[in-house]
Protein backbone atom coordinates (compact mmCIF):
# COMPACT_ATOMS: atom_id res chain seq x y z
CA UNK A 1 0.00 0.00 0.00
CA UNK A 2 1.33 3.42 -1.03
CA UNK A 3 0.74 6.87 0.44
CA UNK A 4 0.63 10.22 -1.38
CA UNK A 5 0.43 13.56 0.47
CA UNK A 6 -0.70 16.76 -1.25
CA UNK A 7 0.86 19.87 0.31
CA UNK A 8 1.77 23.39 -0.75
CA UNK A 9 3.59 25.48 1.84
CA UNK A 10 1.46 28.47 0.93
CA UNK A 11 -2.25 28.13 1.57
CA UNK A 12 -4.95 28.49 -1.08
CA UNK A 13 -2.99 27.15 -4.03
CA UNK A 14 -5.55 24.41 -4.75
CA UNK A 15 -4.52 21.36 -2.68
CA UNK A 16 -8.05 20.32 -1.80
CA UNK A 17 -9.57 20.88 -5.26
CA UNK A 18 -6.82 18.75 -6.78
CA UNK A 19 -7.10 16.03 -4.12
CA UNK A 20 -10.87 15.95 -4.69
CA UNK A 21 -10.33 15.58 -8.46
CA UNK A 22 -7.96 12.64 -7.86
CA UNK A 23 -10.84 10.92 -6.05
CA UNK A 24 -12.47 10.34 -9.46
CA UNK A 25 -9.25 8.97 -10.93
CA UNK A 26 -7.60 6.87 -8.22
CA UNK A 27 -8.76 3.24 -7.99
CA UNK A 28 -9.02 1.35 -4.75
CA UNK A 29 -8.01 4.31 -2.58
CA UNK A 30 -8.60 5.65 0.93
CA UNK A 31 -8.82 9.44 1.35
CA UNK A 32 -7.53 11.27 4.40
CA UNK A 33 -8.11 14.94 5.18
CA UNK A 34 -5.18 15.94 7.38
CA UNK A 35 -5.88 19.68 7.26
CA UNK A 36 -7.65 19.27 10.58
CA UNK A 37 -7.54 23.03 11.33
CA UNK A 38 -9.65 24.00 8.36
CA UNK A 39 -10.81 20.80 6.71
CA UNK A 40 -12.59 21.29 3.38
CA UNK A 41 -12.30 17.98 1.51
CA UNK A 42 -15.59 16.77 3.02
CA UNK A 43 -17.41 19.64 1.26
CA UNK A 44 -16.76 17.84 -2.05
CA UNK A 45 -16.48 14.17 -1.05
CA UNK A 46 -19.64 14.41 1.14
CA UNK A 47 -18.70 11.58 3.51
CA UNK A 48 -21.33 9.55 5.33
CA UNK A 49 -19.92 9.16 8.81
CA UNK A 50 -19.82 5.53 9.96
CA UNK A 51 -17.87 5.96 13.16
CA UNK A 52 -17.01 8.92 15.41
CA UNK A 53 -14.09 8.68 17.81
CA UNK A 54 -13.46 11.26 20.54
CA UNK A 55 -10.02 12.87 20.33
CA UNK A 56 -8.13 13.84 23.44
CA UNK A 57 -5.23 16.15 22.73
CA UNK A 58 -2.87 17.24 25.45
CA UNK A 59 -4.08 17.04 29.04
CA UNK A 60 -5.23 20.16 30.80
CA UNK A 61 -4.70 21.34 34.40
CA UNK A 62 -7.68 21.72 36.73
CA UNK A 63 -7.41 23.65 39.99
CA UNK A 64 -9.42 22.83 43.09
CA UNK A 65 -9.76 26.32 44.54
CA UNK A 66 -10.90 24.95 47.91
CA UNK A 67 -7.57 23.25 48.38
CA UNK A 68 -5.36 25.98 46.86
CA UNK A 69 -3.29 27.87 49.45
CA UNK A 70 -2.24 30.54 46.96
CA UNK A 71 1.49 29.75 47.27
CA UNK A 72 1.89 30.62 43.58
CA UNK A 73 4.37 27.79 42.95
CA UNK A 74 2.37 26.68 39.91
CA UNK A 75 2.27 30.23 38.56
CA UNK A 76 6.03 30.53 38.95
CA UNK A 77 6.78 27.12 37.41
CA UNK A 78 4.57 27.27 34.32
CA UNK A 79 6.68 27.88 31.24
CA UNK A 80 3.64 28.52 29.04
CA UNK A 81 2.12 31.47 30.97
CA UNK A 82 -0.96 29.29 31.31
CA UNK A 83 -1.65 30.22 34.95
CA UNK A 84 -2.40 33.81 35.89
CA UNK A 85 -1.53 35.49 39.21
CA UNK A 86 -4.99 34.78 40.60
CA UNK A 87 -4.25 31.10 39.90
CA UNK A 88 -6.66 30.57 37.04
CA UNK A 89 -5.79 28.20 34.21
CA UNK A 90 -5.66 29.85 30.80
CA UNK A 91 -7.03 26.99 28.75
CA UNK A 92 -5.68 28.12 25.40
CA UNK A 93 -2.11 28.35 26.73
CA UNK A 94 -1.92 25.12 28.74
CA UNK A 95 0.22 22.52 26.96
CA UNK A 96 -0.56 19.77 29.44
CA UNK A 97 2.98 19.20 30.72
CA UNK A 98 1.93 18.49 34.32
CA UNK A 99 4.58 20.65 36.01
CA UNK A 100 1.94 22.58 38.00
CA UNK A 101 0.44 19.35 39.31
CA UNK A 102 3.92 18.19 40.32
CA UNK A 103 4.94 21.36 42.18
CA UNK A 104 1.62 21.91 44.00
CA UNK A 105 2.29 21.17 47.70
CA UNK A 106 -1.39 20.54 48.54
CA UNK A 107 -2.54 18.41 45.57
CA UNK A 108 -4.92 21.10 44.39
CA UNK A 109 -4.09 20.52 40.73
CA UNK A 110 -4.99 17.49 38.65
CA UNK A 111 -4.27 16.90 34.99
CA UNK A 112 -7.38 15.82 33.11
CA UNK A 113 -8.06 14.61 29.61
CA UNK A 114 -9.39 17.31 27.39
CA UNK A 115 -11.97 16.80 24.67
CA UNK A 116 -10.20 18.35 21.73
CA UNK A 117 -12.24 17.12 18.82
CA UNK A 118 -13.40 14.10 16.86
CA UNK A 119 -11.93 11.70 14.34
CA UNK A 120 -14.30 10.21 11.77
CA UNK A 121 -14.33 7.07 9.66
CA UNK A 122 -16.61 7.53 6.68
CA UNK A 123 -17.76 6.27 3.31
CA UNK A 124 -17.81 8.44 0.21
CA UNK A 125 -18.91 7.84 -3.37
CA UNK A 126 -15.23 7.31 -4.15
CA UNK A 127 -14.28 5.01 -1.29
CA UNK A 128 -13.53 5.17 2.42
CA UNK A 129 -12.36 8.39 4.07
CA UNK A 130 -10.66 9.29 7.35
CA UNK A 131 -11.11 12.84 8.60
CA UNK A 132 -11.45 14.88 11.77
CA UNK A 133 -12.60 18.04 13.43
CA UNK A 134 -10.61 20.03 15.95
CA UNK A 135 -12.79 21.90 18.44
CA UNK A 136 -12.60 25.69 18.61
CA UNK A 137 -9.28 26.97 19.93
CA UNK A 138 -7.92 23.50 20.69
CA UNK A 139 -4.27 22.55 20.26
CA UNK A 140 -2.42 19.42 19.23
CA UNK A 141 -3.42 19.42 15.59
CA UNK A 142 -0.28 17.41 14.84
CA UNK A 143 -1.47 14.66 17.15
CA UNK A 144 -4.90 14.63 15.47
CA UNK A 145 -3.23 14.36 12.05
CA UNK A 146 -1.48 11.23 13.30
CA UNK A 147 -4.83 9.81 14.47
CA UNK A 148 -6.36 10.47 11.02
CA UNK A 149 -3.40 8.83 9.30
CA UNK A 150 -3.60 5.77 11.54
CA UNK A 151 -7.32 5.48 10.85
CA UNK A 152 -6.67 5.72 7.11
CA UNK A 153 -4.03 3.02 7.35
CA UNK A 154 -6.34 0.68 9.25
CA UNK A 155 -9.09 1.31 6.68
CA UNK A 156 -6.68 0.57 3.83
CA UNK A 157 -5.48 -2.66 5.45
CA UNK A 158 -8.97 -3.88 6.32
CA UNK A 159 -10.35 -3.17 2.86
CA UNK A 160 -7.26 -4.18 0.88
CA UNK A 161 -6.74 -0.76 -0.63
CA UNK A 162 -3.66 0.08 -2.71
CA UNK A 163 -3.30 3.75 -1.95
CA UNK A 164 -3.95 6.48 0.62
CA UNK A 165 -4.25 10.05 -0.67
CA UNK A 166 -3.69 12.62 2.07
CA UNK A 167 -4.86 16.23 1.78
CA UNK A 168 -2.31 18.12 3.86
CA UNK A 169 -2.38 21.46 5.69
CA UNK A 170 -0.52 24.63 4.64
CA UNK A 171 2.75 25.67 6.29
CA UNK A 172 5.85 23.69 7.20
CA UNK A 173 5.37 23.06 10.94
CA UNK A 174 3.93 20.40 13.21
CA UNK A 175 0.76 19.29 11.35
CA UNK A 176 2.57 19.37 7.98
CA UNK A 177 5.40 17.20 9.23
CA UNK A 178 2.87 14.81 10.80
CA UNK A 179 1.12 14.62 7.38
CA UNK A 180 4.18 13.68 5.37
CA UNK A 181 6.48 11.51 7.47
CA UNK A 182 6.82 8.06 6.00
CA UNK A 183 4.77 8.63 2.82
CA UNK A 184 5.97 7.42 -0.59
CA UNK A 185 5.49 10.64 -2.54
CA UNK A 186 4.64 14.27 -1.92
CA UNK A 187 2.77 16.37 -4.48
CA UNK A 188 3.50 20.07 -3.95
CA UNK A 189 0.84 22.34 -5.43
CA UNK A 190 2.25 25.77 -6.18
CA UNK A 191 1.26 28.81 -8.26
CA UNK A 192 3.36 31.30 -10.23
CA UNK A 193 3.46 34.06 -7.60
CA UNK A 194 6.59 35.19 -5.79
CA UNK A 195 4.98 34.23 -2.47
CA UNK A 196 4.23 30.70 -3.60
CA UNK A 197 7.73 30.27 -5.08
CA UNK A 198 9.27 31.33 -1.77
CA UNK A 199 7.04 28.86 0.08
CA UNK A 200 7.76 26.09 -2.43
CA UNK A 201 11.47 26.32 -1.67
CA UNK A 202 10.79 25.94 2.05
CA UNK A 203 8.35 23.02 1.73
CA UNK A 204 10.73 21.21 -0.65
CA UNK A 205 13.35 21.66 2.06
CA UNK A 206 11.05 19.94 4.54
CA UNK A 207 10.36 17.01 2.17
CA UNK A 208 14.10 16.62 1.54
CA UNK A 209 14.82 16.84 5.27
CA UNK A 210 12.60 13.78 5.78
CA UNK A 211 13.92 12.04 2.65
CA UNK A 212 10.58 11.98 0.81
CA UNK A 213 10.53 12.28 -3.00
CA UNK A 214 8.48 15.22 -4.31
CA UNK A 215 6.77 16.20 -7.54
CA UNK A 216 5.34 19.63 -8.32
CA UNK A 217 2.12 20.87 -9.89
CA UNK A 218 1.96 24.50 -11.04
CA UNK A 219 -1.65 25.55 -10.59
CA UNK A 220 -3.01 28.63 -12.43
CA UNK A 221 0.25 28.55 -14.41
CA UNK A 222 -1.12 31.07 -16.92
CA UNK A 223 -1.55 33.96 -14.45
CA UNK A 224 2.18 34.71 -14.76
CA UNK A 225 4.05 32.64 -17.36
CA UNK A 226 7.42 34.22 -16.52
CA UNK A 227 7.11 32.97 -12.97
CA UNK A 228 5.93 29.58 -14.24
CA UNK A 229 9.14 29.34 -16.24
CA UNK A 230 11.15 30.26 -13.14
CA UNK A 231 9.48 27.47 -11.16
CA UNK A 232 10.11 24.98 -13.96
CA UNK A 233 13.79 25.92 -14.03
CA UNK A 234 14.10 25.82 -10.28
CA UNK A 235 12.55 22.35 -10.23
CA UNK A 236 14.76 21.16 -13.08
CA UNK A 237 17.95 22.29 -11.39
CA UNK A 238 16.83 20.60 -8.17
CA UNK A 239 15.88 17.34 -9.91
CA UNK A 240 12.18 17.69 -9.11
CA UNK A 241 9.66 16.63 -11.76
CA UNK A 242 6.88 19.07 -12.68
CA UNK A 243 3.98 16.68 -13.26
CA UNK A 244 1.43 19.21 -14.43
CA UNK A 245 0.69 22.82 -15.37
CA UNK A 246 -2.97 23.60 -14.74
CA UNK A 247 -4.65 26.70 -16.22
CA UNK A 248 -6.70 29.16 -14.19
CA UNK A 249 -10.32 28.16 -14.70
CA UNK A 250 -13.49 29.37 -12.98
CA UNK A 251 -14.79 25.82 -13.35
CA UNK A 252 -12.93 25.00 -10.10
CA UNK A 253 -15.18 27.34 -8.09
CA UNK A 254 -18.29 26.33 -10.06
CA UNK A 255 -17.64 22.66 -9.36
CA UNK A 256 -17.09 23.48 -5.67
CA UNK A 257 -20.43 25.33 -5.52
CA UNK A 258 -22.09 22.20 -6.97
CA UNK A 259 -20.31 20.01 -4.41
CA UNK A 260 -18.53 18.12 -7.16
CA UNK A 261 -14.92 17.72 -8.16
CA UNK A 262 -13.62 19.14 -11.44
CA UNK A 263 -13.58 15.75 -13.17
CA UNK A 264 -17.24 15.08 -12.34
CA UNK A 265 -18.31 18.61 -13.18
CA UNK A 266 -16.59 19.24 -16.50
CA UNK A 267 -14.71 17.56 -19.32
CA UNK A 268 -12.74 20.59 -20.46
CA UNK A 269 -9.02 21.30 -20.77
CA UNK A 270 -8.46 21.52 -17.01
CA UNK A 271 -9.99 18.08 -16.43
CA UNK A 272 -7.82 16.62 -19.23
CA UNK A 273 -4.69 18.07 -17.72
CA UNK A 274 -5.53 16.73 -14.27
CA UNK A 275 -6.03 13.26 -15.80
CA UNK A 276 -2.64 13.54 -17.53
CA UNK A 277 -1.03 14.65 -14.27
CA UNK A 278 -2.59 11.79 -12.36
CA UNK A 279 -1.12 9.27 -14.85
CA UNK A 280 2.35 10.65 -14.19
CA UNK A 281 1.86 10.51 -10.42
CA UNK A 282 0.58 6.95 -10.68
CA UNK A 283 3.75 5.92 -12.49
CA UNK A 284 5.87 7.52 -9.76
CA UNK A 285 3.93 5.63 -7.11
CA UNK A 286 4.38 2.24 -8.79
CA UNK A 287 8.17 2.46 -9.11
CA UNK B 1 -3.86 49.83 18.50
CA UNK B 2 -3.10 46.27 17.48
CA UNK B 3 -4.93 44.85 14.45
CA UNK B 4 -4.45 41.21 13.52
CA UNK B 5 -5.21 39.85 10.06
CA UNK B 6 -6.35 36.24 10.02
CA UNK B 7 -8.39 33.74 7.99
CA UNK B 8 -9.26 30.10 8.36
CA UNK B 9 -8.45 29.20 4.78
CA UNK B 10 -5.01 29.86 3.39
CA UNK B 11 -4.39 31.99 0.34
CA UNK B 12 -7.35 34.32 0.83
CA UNK B 13 -5.22 37.48 0.95
CA UNK B 14 -4.05 38.06 4.55
CA UNK B 15 -0.63 39.26 3.50
CA UNK B 16 -2.14 41.40 0.74
CA UNK B 17 -4.33 43.19 3.29
CA UNK B 18 -1.57 43.46 5.91
CA UNK B 19 1.01 44.96 3.57
CA UNK B 20 -1.35 47.29 1.70
CA UNK B 21 -2.88 48.51 4.97
CA UNK B 22 0.56 49.18 6.47
CA UNK B 23 1.74 51.03 3.36
CA UNK B 24 -1.44 53.12 3.30
CA UNK B 25 -0.91 54.14 6.93
CA UNK B 26 2.77 54.89 6.58
CA UNK B 27 4.04 55.06 10.14
CA UNK B 28 2.94 51.57 11.16
CA UNK B 29 4.58 48.53 12.66
CA UNK B 30 4.03 45.39 10.60
CA UNK B 31 4.83 41.99 12.09
CA UNK B 32 4.55 38.91 9.90
CA UNK B 33 3.70 36.11 12.33
CA UNK B 34 3.34 33.40 9.66
CA UNK B 35 6.71 32.02 10.66
CA UNK B 36 6.20 28.83 8.65
CA UNK B 37 5.76 30.67 5.36
CA UNK B 38 6.39 34.40 5.81
CA UNK B 39 5.67 36.39 2.64
CA UNK B 40 5.14 40.01 3.71
CA UNK B 41 8.69 41.05 2.92
CA UNK B 42 8.29 39.91 -0.68
CA UNK B 43 5.99 42.96 -0.96
CA UNK B 44 7.81 45.36 1.37
CA UNK B 45 11.42 44.64 0.47
CA UNK B 46 12.64 45.89 3.84
CA UNK B 47 16.39 45.70 4.12
CA UNK B 48 17.06 43.42 7.09
CA UNK B 49 19.29 45.20 9.58
CA UNK B 50 18.89 43.07 12.71
CA UNK B 51 18.76 39.34 13.21
CA UNK B 52 18.09 37.44 16.40
CA UNK B 53 18.28 33.67 16.78
CA UNK B 54 15.33 32.20 18.66
CA UNK B 55 16.15 29.27 20.88
CA UNK B 56 14.30 26.96 23.17
CA UNK B 57 15.70 25.08 26.15
CA UNK B 58 16.08 21.36 25.85
CA UNK B 59 17.33 18.90 28.44
CA UNK B 60 20.93 17.76 28.51
CA UNK B 61 21.58 14.71 30.64
CA UNK B 62 24.73 14.50 32.74
CA UNK B 63 25.43 10.79 32.38
CA UNK B 64 27.92 10.78 35.25
CA UNK B 65 25.06 11.66 37.61
CA UNK B 66 22.17 9.85 35.90
CA UNK B 67 21.21 6.44 37.35
CA UNK B 68 18.70 5.75 34.54
CA UNK B 69 15.74 5.58 36.91
CA UNK B 70 13.37 6.68 34.11
CA UNK B 71 11.45 9.30 36.13
CA UNK B 72 12.12 11.98 33.50
CA UNK B 73 10.73 9.93 30.63
CA UNK B 74 7.74 8.85 32.74
CA UNK B 75 6.95 12.48 33.45
CA UNK B 76 7.46 13.85 29.93
CA UNK B 77 4.05 14.40 28.29
CA UNK B 78 5.61 14.72 24.85
CA UNK B 79 7.71 11.51 24.65
CA UNK B 80 10.80 13.66 24.22
CA UNK B 81 12.90 11.45 26.50
CA UNK B 82 13.48 7.70 26.46
CA UNK B 83 15.50 5.89 29.10
CA UNK B 84 17.16 2.61 28.18
CA UNK B 85 19.25 0.52 30.62
CA UNK B 86 22.39 2.60 30.26
CA UNK B 87 21.42 5.66 28.27
CA UNK B 88 18.91 8.50 28.03
CA UNK B 89 17.79 9.49 24.55
CA UNK B 90 16.60 13.06 24.02
CA UNK B 91 14.35 13.87 21.02
CA UNK B 92 14.82 17.65 20.80
CA UNK B 93 12.06 18.31 18.20
CA UNK B 94 9.43 16.81 20.51
CA UNK B 95 10.45 18.79 23.62
CA UNK B 96 8.13 21.64 24.70
CA UNK B 97 10.69 23.01 27.21
CA UNK B 98 8.31 22.63 30.17
CA UNK B 99 11.13 21.89 32.58
CA UNK B 100 9.42 18.85 34.08
CA UNK B 101 12.34 16.46 33.57
CA UNK B 102 14.68 18.76 35.47
CA UNK B 103 12.17 19.07 38.31
CA UNK B 104 11.59 15.36 38.78
CA UNK B 105 15.19 14.14 38.45
CA UNK B 106 16.31 12.82 41.86
CA UNK B 107 20.01 12.93 40.85
CA UNK B 108 20.05 16.51 39.58
CA UNK B 109 21.36 15.11 36.30
CA UNK B 110 19.24 17.27 33.97
CA UNK B 111 20.66 20.52 32.69
CA UNK B 112 19.50 22.90 29.97
CA UNK B 113 20.96 23.47 26.56
CA UNK B 114 19.78 26.11 24.12
CA UNK B 115 18.60 24.95 20.71
CA UNK B 116 17.99 27.38 17.88
CA UNK B 117 14.61 26.80 16.18
CA UNK B 118 14.26 29.94 14.11
CA UNK B 119 15.17 33.57 13.64
CA UNK B 120 13.48 36.95 14.03
CA UNK B 121 14.51 39.68 11.59
CA UNK B 122 13.93 43.42 11.60
CA UNK B 123 14.04 46.00 8.86
CA UNK B 124 12.51 49.28 7.76
CA UNK B 125 10.73 49.98 4.49
CA UNK B 126 8.76 53.10 3.52
CA UNK B 127 8.61 54.19 7.17
CA UNK B 128 7.23 50.83 8.27
CA UNK B 129 8.85 49.21 11.25
CA UNK B 130 8.92 45.63 10.01
CA UNK B 131 9.54 42.29 11.73
CA UNK B 132 9.15 38.75 10.56
CA UNK B 133 10.13 35.36 11.90
CA UNK B 134 11.32 32.22 10.17
CA UNK B 135 10.87 28.76 11.61
CA UNK B 136 13.83 26.61 10.60
CA UNK B 137 13.02 23.95 8.00
CA UNK B 138 12.33 20.61 9.71
CA UNK B 139 11.28 22.21 13.01
CA UNK B 140 7.85 21.46 14.46
CA UNK B 141 7.06 24.25 16.90
CA UNK B 142 6.23 27.65 15.54
CA UNK B 143 5.05 29.02 18.89
CA UNK B 144 8.44 30.07 20.39
CA UNK B 145 9.20 32.12 17.26
CA UNK B 146 5.74 33.74 17.30
CA UNK B 147 6.15 34.56 21.01
CA UNK B 148 9.48 36.23 20.27
CA UNK B 149 7.81 38.29 17.53
CA UNK B 150 4.98 39.34 19.81
CA UNK B 151 7.54 40.74 22.26
CA UNK B 152 8.48 43.22 19.51
CA UNK B 153 5.00 44.81 19.55
CA UNK B 154 5.37 48.55 20.11
CA UNK B 155 2.04 49.68 21.56
CA UNK B 156 2.79 53.34 20.85
CA UNK B 157 2.44 52.52 17.16
CA UNK B 158 -0.32 51.21 14.96
CA UNK B 159 0.55 47.55 14.91
CA UNK B 160 -0.52 45.13 12.18
CA UNK B 161 -0.05 41.41 12.80
CA UNK B 162 -0.16 39.09 9.78
CA UNK B 163 -1.34 35.69 11.09
CA UNK B 164 -0.76 32.22 9.65
CA UNK B 165 -3.70 30.33 8.12
CA UNK B 166 -5.75 27.82 10.10
CA UNK B 167 -7.45 28.02 13.47
CA UNK B 168 -5.11 26.31 15.94
CA UNK B 169 -2.22 27.26 18.24
CA UNK B 170 -0.12 29.51 15.94
CA UNK B 171 -3.21 31.55 15.03
CA UNK B 172 -4.35 31.89 18.65
CA UNK B 173 -0.85 32.91 19.73
CA UNK B 174 -0.74 35.60 17.01
CA UNK B 175 -4.23 37.01 17.45
CA UNK B 176 -4.24 36.96 21.28
CA UNK B 177 -4.12 40.47 22.76
CA UNK B 178 -5.14 42.31 19.59
CA UNK B 179 -7.71 45.09 19.77
CA UNK B 180 -9.34 44.08 16.52
CA UNK B 181 -9.14 41.22 14.07
CA UNK B 182 -9.76 41.40 10.32
CA UNK B 183 -10.82 38.08 8.82
CA UNK B 184 -10.04 37.82 5.13
CA UNK B 185 -12.09 35.43 3.03
CA UNK B 186 -13.36 34.72 -0.45
CA UNK B 187 -16.94 33.86 -1.31
CA UNK B 188 -16.48 30.22 -2.22
CA UNK B 189 -17.76 27.19 -0.29
CA UNK B 190 -14.25 26.55 1.11
CA UNK B 191 -13.85 30.23 1.98
CA UNK B 192 -17.19 30.35 3.81
CA UNK B 193 -16.66 27.08 5.67
CA UNK B 194 -13.26 28.16 6.98
CA UNK B 195 -14.51 31.69 7.74
CA UNK B 196 -17.09 30.17 10.09
CA UNK B 197 -14.33 28.26 11.89
CA UNK B 198 -12.26 31.43 12.22
CA UNK B 199 -15.28 33.37 13.51
CA UNK B 200 -15.76 30.72 16.22
CA UNK B 201 -12.15 31.16 17.34
CA UNK B 202 -12.21 34.97 17.37
CA UNK B 203 -15.56 35.06 19.24
CA UNK B 204 -14.15 32.58 21.73
CA UNK B 205 -11.32 35.06 22.34
CA UNK B 206 -13.71 38.05 22.72
CA UNK B 207 -11.89 40.09 20.08
CA UNK B 208 -13.99 42.50 17.98
CA UNK B 209 -13.76 41.62 14.31
CA UNK B 210 -14.94 42.28 10.79
CA UNK B 211 -14.61 40.62 7.40
CA UNK B 212 -12.90 41.60 4.16
CA UNK B 213 -14.13 39.77 1.05
CA UNK B 214 -11.28 39.32 -1.38
CA UNK B 215 -11.70 38.36 -5.07
CA UNK B 216 -15.26 39.64 -4.82
CA UNK B 217 -17.26 38.42 -7.82
CA UNK B 218 -15.85 34.92 -7.72
CA UNK B 219 -18.17 32.24 -6.38
CA UNK B 220 -21.53 33.08 -4.86
CA UNK B 221 -23.08 35.53 -2.37
CA UNK B 222 -23.15 33.20 0.61
CA UNK B 223 -20.38 34.92 2.59
CA UNK B 224 -22.28 38.21 2.52
CA UNK B 225 -25.50 36.49 3.54
CA UNK B 226 -23.72 34.75 6.38
CA UNK B 227 -22.20 38.05 7.58
CA UNK B 228 -25.63 39.74 7.41
CA UNK B 229 -27.26 36.98 9.44
CA UNK B 230 -24.47 36.95 12.00
CA UNK B 231 -24.32 40.77 12.14
CA UNK B 232 -20.64 40.75 11.18
CA UNK B 233 -19.52 43.95 9.44
CA UNK B 234 -18.14 43.53 5.91
CA UNK B 235 -15.35 46.11 6.07
CA UNK B 236 -14.20 46.04 2.47
CA UNK B 237 -14.56 44.18 -0.79
CA UNK B 238 -11.64 43.79 -3.13
CA UNK B 239 -12.84 42.87 -6.60
CA UNK B 240 -11.57 39.86 -8.48
CA UNK B 241 -9.28 41.65 -10.91
CA UNK B 242 -6.60 40.41 -13.23
CA UNK B 243 -4.57 43.54 -12.56
CA UNK B 244 -4.49 42.95 -8.80
CA UNK B 245 -3.70 39.25 -9.30
CA UNK B 246 -0.86 40.14 -11.68
CA UNK B 247 0.62 42.66 -9.23
CA UNK B 248 0.37 40.08 -6.45
CA UNK B 249 2.17 37.47 -8.54
CA UNK B 250 5.05 39.91 -9.03
CA UNK B 251 5.25 40.87 -5.37
CA UNK B 252 3.97 44.43 -5.91
CA UNK B 253 1.57 45.87 -3.29
CA UNK B 254 -1.43 47.06 -5.28
CA UNK B 255 -1.76 50.40 -3.43
CA UNK B 256 1.53 51.40 -5.06
CA UNK B 257 0.03 51.05 -8.55
CA UNK B 258 -3.59 51.86 -7.75
CA UNK B 259 -3.23 54.77 -5.29
CA UNK B 260 -7.00 55.30 -4.90
CA UNK B 261 -6.98 52.22 -2.72
CA UNK B 262 -4.85 54.05 -0.13
CA UNK B 263 -7.92 56.10 0.80
CA UNK B 264 -9.90 52.89 1.05
CA UNK B 265 -7.42 51.41 3.50
CA UNK B 266 -7.17 54.66 5.49
CA UNK B 267 -10.97 54.73 5.79
CA UNK B 268 -10.94 51.12 6.84
CA UNK B 269 -8.44 51.96 9.54
CA UNK B 270 -10.45 54.96 10.80
CA UNK B 271 -13.58 52.83 10.95
CA UNK B 272 -11.80 50.17 13.00
CA UNK B 273 -10.26 52.83 15.23
CA UNK B 274 -13.63 54.36 16.08
CA UNK B 275 -15.14 50.94 16.71
CA UNK B 276 -12.32 49.96 19.07
CA UNK B 277 -12.60 53.25 20.98
CA UNK B 278 -16.39 52.95 21.31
Amino acid sequence: MKQLTVISGKGGTGKTSITAAFASLADNTVFADCDVDAADLHLILKPKIKKTIGFHGLNIAHIDKDRCIDCKKCYESCKFDAIDEEINIIKESCEGCGVCEYVCPVDAITMKERDSGFAYISDTRFGPMAHAMLKTAEEASGKLVTVVRNNAKTLAEDKNKDLIIIDGPPGIGCPVIASLTGVDLVLIVTEPTLSAIHDLERILGVANHFGIPSVVCINKYDINVDNTEKIEQYCKSNGVEVVGNLPYDTVVTDAMIHEQNVIEFSDGDLADRIIEMWDKIKKRLVV
Amino acid sequence: MIISIASGKGGTGKTTIATNLALSLGEAQLIDCDVEEPNANIFLNAKINEREDISVNIPEIDKTKCDFCGKCSDFCAYNALAVVPSDVLVFPELCHSCGGCKLVCPQDAVGWRERVVGVVEHGIADGIDFYHGLLNVGEIQAIPVIKALKRKVDKSKNVILDAPPGTSCPVIETVGGSDYCILVTESTPFGLHDLKLAVDVIRHMYIPFGVIINRDGVGDKKVELYCQNEKIPVLMKIPHSEEIAQLYSKGIPFVNELPDWRDGFQNLFSRIQSEVKA
